[in-house]
């Protein structure tokens, strides 16, 4: 039997005993519908042009949020991994700021911000931050002296060294600091749509089918959905860094 | 003198790679025995399915007694680095109570010298204080056999002299029986009672030969006594050096990767 | 020592500007340090009820939840991890699980345990498990084969296998997930309070927002970042000693 085999198996199961306990009356009754209600929603719900446009809009602010916090955390990375310096010195701003939970922004954002789009991408952003920033500054921390010190050498300057020595070095843990954030940002854009109410996306769908005519069976369309995009996300992401990385 | 350990038509096959072809040979009791074959002639395979880690495809082998130890090359990894160097010791014996195994690590690790390092951690001291550790812990757990795989072949070459003599020692002063692996020549000669020399791929005996050195030995003595230069020659000739390589490298790796993940996870 | 005036110099010297900025500017939105701190003190300290009822029943719940799902995963990532038939299973359901966005089932434990602790704890557990328990399967398969072999030779007893063998060797990358599970389980706190009560540290910080309070929802956001740092660093501590025996440098091992 083949690993792949095995795989749907284990899969299998899990479904087989969520039907078992969905219909048990051990359970409060359209608690938790069985997989087999569930699914022939999912495949409603996925021709339904109006969910395909929460997933797009979910899928698409997460991209944005990911965007912005490359374009943020990467830089910053690259400086204070390479000057001590300014490590040492915003060491404490950034230890500090690190455990503060993005759902905890939601209040301020929401009144800072509004219910736009703009209030769920900023939180996406502020939480996907972190990964990327420290895989950035543990790549150029674990950067082999020797090899700087050859660039150097061959009369690299300190510019020349960090965009060609130390940034495709520290691209493997790069790339592994964004595929995390993506998983983090996806987590976030769900929780602040569900919670915040915006206007569109997988966690407002969610909270609809909840809040309004209690569909729970459209409630688990809304969390295997969001599952099955947190896969795609991290396969994906783990392919590019397999490609990318190839020495 | 009795048995301690009998090899009886012992094969072992990876697929369609014979490593071992049918090996028959015995360990008395108190004899140090050691095998010397070209590197990668299949003396790994023999010494895990000695040690019981994974099964022969074909024949026997017996015990006399309940239990053996291993001497592994690679001293780094076969210490626990979590545990200090006298609970490294003390790592077979946890079904003793615990004064017993206190003493009795206590005991191994003055036969190799340690007794001073016994609350140090094993990556703290060097490669060959380390390998006596090792060593220590396979005494400790009183073996019927101690088997030891390439166990000088990690050391740099003094520190390599100093465990060869303290393994004659050790095992002259508590009387244990010992096969040594090696693709050492001068080691097999130097250390051994008795010398198995095995053919590359499968691994076959093509001798078993006494060695007549006394049981006292030294390393500038010996070494150039006529009996150990005869007989190193004879060994080195049985084994073709010089000669056509017989190894099929890639067999041999593929052969090498099956053997590790044959192992029986305990 | 020089290191350390470094580091709180300019954490100090921030600290400062937005004090000077805030009172300038006089937004409500952005209120200056000193306030939030007054308002820290008006609301925990002179009222330390606010402290029973909502902060410690927070911590209460973070912590059980977090121990909850530490217990149960590196139990069940020590079993999968030294068994590539189990992980074969159970891997892609695995993959796919630890995908699903935690919050997004809130609604179904809500359902399913009435509300109250139970249904935070769930949300706690169903989402820091993921890391402890990835990591741990991790660790446990990193047992190098020597160490498998010396351990089969001697012929150890399998808890003595399990907790003297694969536990110590795996317990490096086990603390790794521990830790990201700690600071996954205050994200995790406060969403299941947003919705789930009316008590807890996340319940606070919405009654702030709806009486447009915003000096003390500033005081609750200090508050949650105070408490994530006191933790991880609680754990570092823990971990330090735990993990005393690696060797700590190149130059300590020698050759």
């Amino acid at each position: 039997m083949r690993a792949f085999t095995r795989g749907l198996i284990g899969i299998a199961v899990f479904l087989a005993l969520w039907e078992l306990l969905g219909r048990s009356p051990l359970l409060p009754a359209d608690a938790l519908p069985p997989p087999s209600l569930v699914f022939g929603e999912l495949v409603a719900q996925l021709t339904s042009p109006e969910f395909i446009s929460h997933v797009v809009a979910t899928v698409l602010a997460v991209l944005i949020a990911i965007a912005i916090a490359i374009a943020i955390a990467v830089p910053s990375g690259l400086v204070l991994g390479s000057i001590p310096a300014v490590r040492h010195a915003t060491r404490a701003v950034i230890e500090f700021l690190r455990p503060i939970p993005s759902v905890a922004l939601i209040p301020l954002a929401l009144v800072v911000l509004g219910f736009g789009p703009e209030t769920k991408i900023t939180l996406a952003v502020y939480a996907a931050l972190w990964p990327i920033l420290f895989n950035t500054i543990y790549a150029l921390d674990e950067l082999d002296p020797l090899l700087v010190e050859t660039s150097r050498v061959f009369g690299t300057g300190r510019v020349g060294v960090l965009f060609r020595v130390a940034l495709p070095s520290a691209l493997p843990f790069v790339l592994t600091g964004i595929r995390l954030a993506a998983t983090t940002a996806l987590i976030v854009m769900v929780s602040v749509e569900l919670m915040a109410g915006s206007q569109i996306g997988l966690g407002y769908f969610i909270m609809e089918a909840r809040s309004g005519p209690g569909r729970m069976d459209q409630v688990l369309v809304g969390t295997v959905v969001a599952g099955a995009i947190g896969v795609l996300l991290n396969s994906g992401l783990e392919r590019v860094r397999r490609r990318w990385v190839a020495w | 003198m009795s048995n301690m350990l009998e090899v009886a038509d012992l094969g072992h096959t990876y697929g369609d790679y014979e490593a071992i072809g049918g090996l028959t040979f015995n360990v008395r009791a108190g004899e140090l025995v050691c095998v010397v074959g070209p590197s990668g002639c299949g003396k790994s395979t023999l010494l895990r399915t000695i040690s019981g880690l994974i099964a022969p495809s074909r024949g026997d082998v017996s015990l006399h007694g309940s239990h053996l130890a291993v001497v592994f090359q690679d001293y780094q990894r076969s210490l626990f680095p979590w545990l200090t160097v006298q609970g490294n010791v003390e790592f077979p014996l946890r079904s003793l109570p615990r004064a017993e195994r206190r003493s009795r690590a206590a005991e191994a690790l003055a036969w190799v010298g340690l007794s001073a390092a016994a609350k140090k951690r094993p990556w703290q001291l060097s490669g060959g204080m380390q390998q006596r550790v090792a060593i220590a812990r396979a005494l400790a757990y009183r073996p019927a056999l101690l088997l030891m795989d390439e166990p000088f072949a990690s050391v740099d070459a003094q520190t390599r002299f100093e465990l060869e003599d303290l393994l004659l020692r050790v095992r002259r002063e508590h009387d244990t029986t010992v096969l040594v692996v090696t693709h050492d020549i001068d080691e097999s000669v130097y250390l051994g009672d008795r010398i198995l020399v095995l053919s590359g791929s499968p691994a076959k005996l093509v001798a078993d030969l006494e060695v007549p050195l006394p049981a006292e030995r030294d390393q500038v003595t010996t070494r150039t006594d006529e009996a150990f230069v005869a007989l190193r020659s004879k060994v080195a000739r049985l084994l073709n050096v010089g000669g056509k390589p017989t190894l099929d490298v890639d067999k041999w790796a593929a052969a090498e990767r099956e053997s590790l993940s044959e192992t029986v996870s305990s | 020592m020089n290191k350390f005036l470094q580091r709180w110099t300019v954490f100090a010297g921030l600290i400062v500007v937005w004090q000077l900025a805030g009172m300038a500017a006089d937004d409500p939105f952005f209120p200056p340090p000193s306030e939030i701190v007054t308002a820290a003190w008006e609301w925990w300290v002179l009222e330390p009820q606010n402290v029973t009822e909502h902060i410690l029943p927070s911590i209460g719940r973070l912590l059980s939840g977090w121990a909850i799902a530490s217990v149960i995963g590196v139990a069940l990532g020590l079993l999968l991890g030294r068994s590539d038939r189990a992980m074969e299973y159970a891997g892609p359901l695995l993959v796919f699980l630890r995908s699903i966005p935690p919050p997004a089932l809130v609604p179904v434990f809500l359902l399913l345990f009435r509300g109250g602790t139970s249904m935070q704890l769930a949300t706690i557990v169903f989402g820091v498990i993921w890391p402890v328990l990835l990591n741990t399967v991790d660790g446990a398969r990193s047992v190098d084969v020597t160490k498998v072999d010396t351990s089969a030779v001697f012929r150890i007893p399998r808890h003595q296998w399990i907790l003297g063998v694969v536990l110590p060797a795996a317990s490096p990358k086990i603390f790794a997930g521990l830790r990201v599970s700690l600071s996954l389980s205050l994200v995790l706190m406060v969403i299941s309070e947003l919705v789930g009560t009316d008590n807890g540290i996340g319940s606070q910080l919405m009654t702030a927002q709806r009486e447009f309070d915003y000096t003390r929802m500033w005081a609750g956001i200090v508050l949650l970042g105070v408490l994530g740092y006191g933790l991880n660093t609680a754990l570092l501590a823990v971990e330090r000693r735990a993990l005393a025996w690696q060797p700590r440098s190149r130059d300590e091992q020698h050759a």
